[in-house]
């Protein structure tokens, strides 16, 4: 039982992670190429899940929603990228945090007009609302398993994209030396663009996976961006591996963490006293470690070269 | 000289208006609500609000002979910005009545600036322990409950239904933590896990290892307080867990009015027939609130929330204490003697007011089924707590 429950925990924290990983691969992209802080990457999260739920209720069918969510949330990112952030490159970090904050206000009111503040549900079919017994004693949601699948195929998708294609050349040169890739003739404004809306659609996806558990609702980007920020910091900024490998290790820690803190503390100290500090030391957990890998690491896991 | 006299002339128009309000304001009966209408819990004050304007249409918003004059503010889900929204109904507006507050820790930060000022103070959801005894005030009633008393009621369920071992789960902040003491305090069984997740800014919506361990715990039934936004989210995750049939669903403040529809929208069966405790349901038989209930499904087209029931006896309780004293807003001792005798007819019921100007009322145990034409609302099944008042109470000087 006890195996069988930590296999469950570990999958659990996978799931998480991947999660974590599809909404930080855009952040490190945009943090890493351009130089760009993008505060408002937590909107288009929310956005793909609110397109998602609204093509779910006019077509009837997740799956096609999801499927045409995706591009509708990476065109959001486009039109964002070309009306407000590239105005903003040539100015310093602070002017990027003041005006994609001020974005934030302005998209969850948006939001706020169109959708209604009460947030939406989204109906999945019967298949994916049940449970599946991968191994004897360890029953998953099927949903959940589907996320580490597409979450997966993503990571795998981006990692050829990256590392084989010439794109991906342009993108990991841009995010070593920004200026010599514009000094050797690329379309620094294209790629720039085509580089946003990768990241926004990476973030819509997240965010459909995201709505079905919980809901789409306004804000709710806002509560997971900082957890993105950790994952990109402890990668490595610019680095995809790196927000990989960080975003599942976040996962697995901060659910381990909620798991089994309790348990451990009350080895040491009085339940009472275990019951209480469990809780906040969980909610830390994410934040002490990237305290201590900073404190050994300065430039996070897996820095992108020569920055 | 030329530009300090028209200075002058500017800010004795600006300043005049304000000499000649109070004046005109006696002709009309002014009151402050206070809610959330913006954030996501903007959905819960909006239906509060629509109650409001439900029992000012039944009242012709008149009350003692007067016109009734709404002010309704928005606390977007801060203390700090309700206490300045609150500021400014008593200092600016000088309203006669502020009532309202969703959130306990925004009727905590605002209390004070509309008990000083010597105005009635009216909570129509928000009861935390302290305004039910230690800062208890002469001025002070609410039309909702204590914080623990429904979890209470909830814990008396559970012994009624045999239930043994109980896993509990709550956000760990002030209200989550009252939820908790609350069934702990009736409950007589064994609690086998208790989990307290993240809340606030960044709160924690995903709860699959939390339901993980509910699950290999093996207990009777799992005990759950998440109100707004992380109810639904929870119930969708307890169902796509398959937990419907392995561990019972009780709840307090989860599920709701406002949640149901959105779970019905989602395909939630998970939920049906799980049992929550309230003082209230919008099929309570009396004629208040069938009333009440009918009049808002028709104009709003669907049902109402306890959030709203309790907007709408805030409304009515005020209505008691002006009618009382014919609309003489200056007798404050008339109107409070008035509202102490809660001789209104609450959608709720007869109750009476405690020392502490609590109400002493019944809490019932309720299940959720679907009703004739098909949607998603709550049945009551039986009286728990009979006339019960606040432990609190006894704190209380008054």
């Amino acid at each position: 039982m006890e195996a069988s429950l930590l296999l469950i925990q570990l999958l659990n924290g996978l799931q998480l992670g991947i999660l974590l990983f599809l909404l930080s691969a855009g952040l490190t992209l945009t943090f890493g190429i351009m130089d760009f802080v993008n505060l408002a990457h937590g909107s288009l999260y929310m956005l793909g899940a609110f397109i998602c739920a609204s093509l779910t209720q006019l077509t009837g069918s997740f799956a096609l929603a999801a499927l045409l969510a995706v591009p509708l949330t990476a065109l959001c990112g486009l039109l964002i990228e070309m009306v407000v952030i590239r105005q903003l490159y040539s100015r310093n970090h602070l002017d990027h945090v003041l005006a994609t904050f001020g974005l934030i206000l302005c998209l969850d009111t948006i939001a706020e007009i169109v959708w209604s503040p009460a947030g939406i549900a989204i109906a999945l079919p019967d298949i994916l609302n049940g449970q599946l017994e991968v191994l004897p004693g360890v029953v998953v949601p099927v949903f959940r398993l589907l996320i580490i699948a597409v979450g997966l195929l993503a990571a795998a998708g981006l990692y050829v994209l990256v590392n084989h294609t010439k794109l991906g050349m342009l993108i990991r040169a841009g995010a070593s030396n920004r200026t010599m890739v514009g000094a050797l003739g690329v379309d620094i404004k294209t790629l720039f663009s085509g580089v946003f809306a990768m990241g926004a659609a990476l973030a819509g996806l997240a965010g459909l996976l995201v709505a079905p558990i919980a809901e789409a609702s306004i804000g709710m980007g806002n509560e997971i961006i900082i957890t993105a920020f950790v994952v990109i910091i402890i990668g490595g900024i610019g680095s995809m591996k790196g927000a990989f490998i960080a975003a599942l290790l976040i996962g697995l820690i901060d659910t381990l963490g909620r798991s089994y803190l309790d348990d451990v503390f009350k080895l040491i100290m009085s339940n009472e006293a275990a019951e209480t500090a469990a809780p906040a030391i969980s909610a830390m957990l994410i934040y002490l470690m990237m305290a201590v890998i900073l404190a050994i690491r300065p430039q996070g896991l897996f820095p992108a070269s020569s920055r | 000289m030329k530009k300090l006299l028209s200075n002058a002339l500017i800010s004795a128009a600006i300043l005049t208006p304000a000499i000649f309000s109070p004046v005109i304001a006696a002709d009309e009966v002014k009151i402050g609500f206070v809610t959330t209408l913006t954030t996501g819990g903007a959905s819960i004050g909006q239906d509060q609000e629509k109650a409001v304007n439900l029992a000012l249409k039944h009242i012709d918003n008149t009350m003692g002979g007067k016109q009734v004059k709404l002010i309704m503010a928005d606390d977007g889900f801060k203390p700090e910005v309700g206490k300045q929204a609150t500021d400014k109904l008593v200092k600016q507006d000088d309203v006669d009545f502020v009532a309202g507050y969703i959130w306990s820790h925004v009727l905590l930060a605002s209390r004070k600036s509309v008990l000083d000022a010597g105005k009635f103070l009216i909570t129509a959801n928000a009861g935390p322990s302290p305004v039910a005894g230690k800062l208890c005030h002469e001025n002070f009633f609410s039309t909702s409950w204590q914080n623990d008393q429904t979890p209470m009621a909830m814990g008396e369920t559970l012994n009624q239904k045999g239930v043994k071992s109980l896993y509990v789960m709550a956000p760990n902040y002030a209200a989550g933590k009252d939820m908790v003491a609350g069934v702990e305090r009736t409950f007589k069984g064994k609690i086998i896990g208790k989990d307290m997740t993240k809340w606030g800014k960044d709160a924690q919506l995903d709860f699959s290892a939390e339901l993980a361990k509910a699950k290999a715990s093996g207990a009777e039934g799992i005990f759950v307080f998440y109100p707004g936004k992380a109810g639904p989210a929870f119930i969708k995750q307890y169902q796509q867990a398959g937990l419907r049939d392995v561990l019972p669903l009780y709840t307090v403040f989860t599920v709701d009015s406002l949640s149901l529809p959105k779970l019905q929208a989602g395909g939630m069966e998970g939920v049906l027939g799980s049992v929550s405790t309230q003082h209230w349901g919008p099929d309570l038989d009396n004629p208040a609130n069938k009333k009440f209930v009918d009049d808002f499904r028709k104009d709003y087209g669907s049902y109402p929330s306890f959030y709203a029931a309790q907007a709408y006896d805030s409304i009515l309780l005020i209505k008691s204490a002006v009618d009382a004293v014919n609309g003489d807003l200056t007798d404050k001792d008339g109107m409070r003697a008035a509202m102490e005798q809660a001789s209104f007819d609450s959608v709720r019921g007869e109750f009476t007011y405690g020392n502490n100007h609590m109400p002493i009322q019944d809490f019932y145990s309720r299940t959720v089924v679907a009703d004739a034409d098909g949607n998603w609302t709550t049945h009551i099944d039986k009286v728990v707590l009979d006339d019960h008042q606040d432990v609190y109470a006894a704190d209380c000087k008054l």
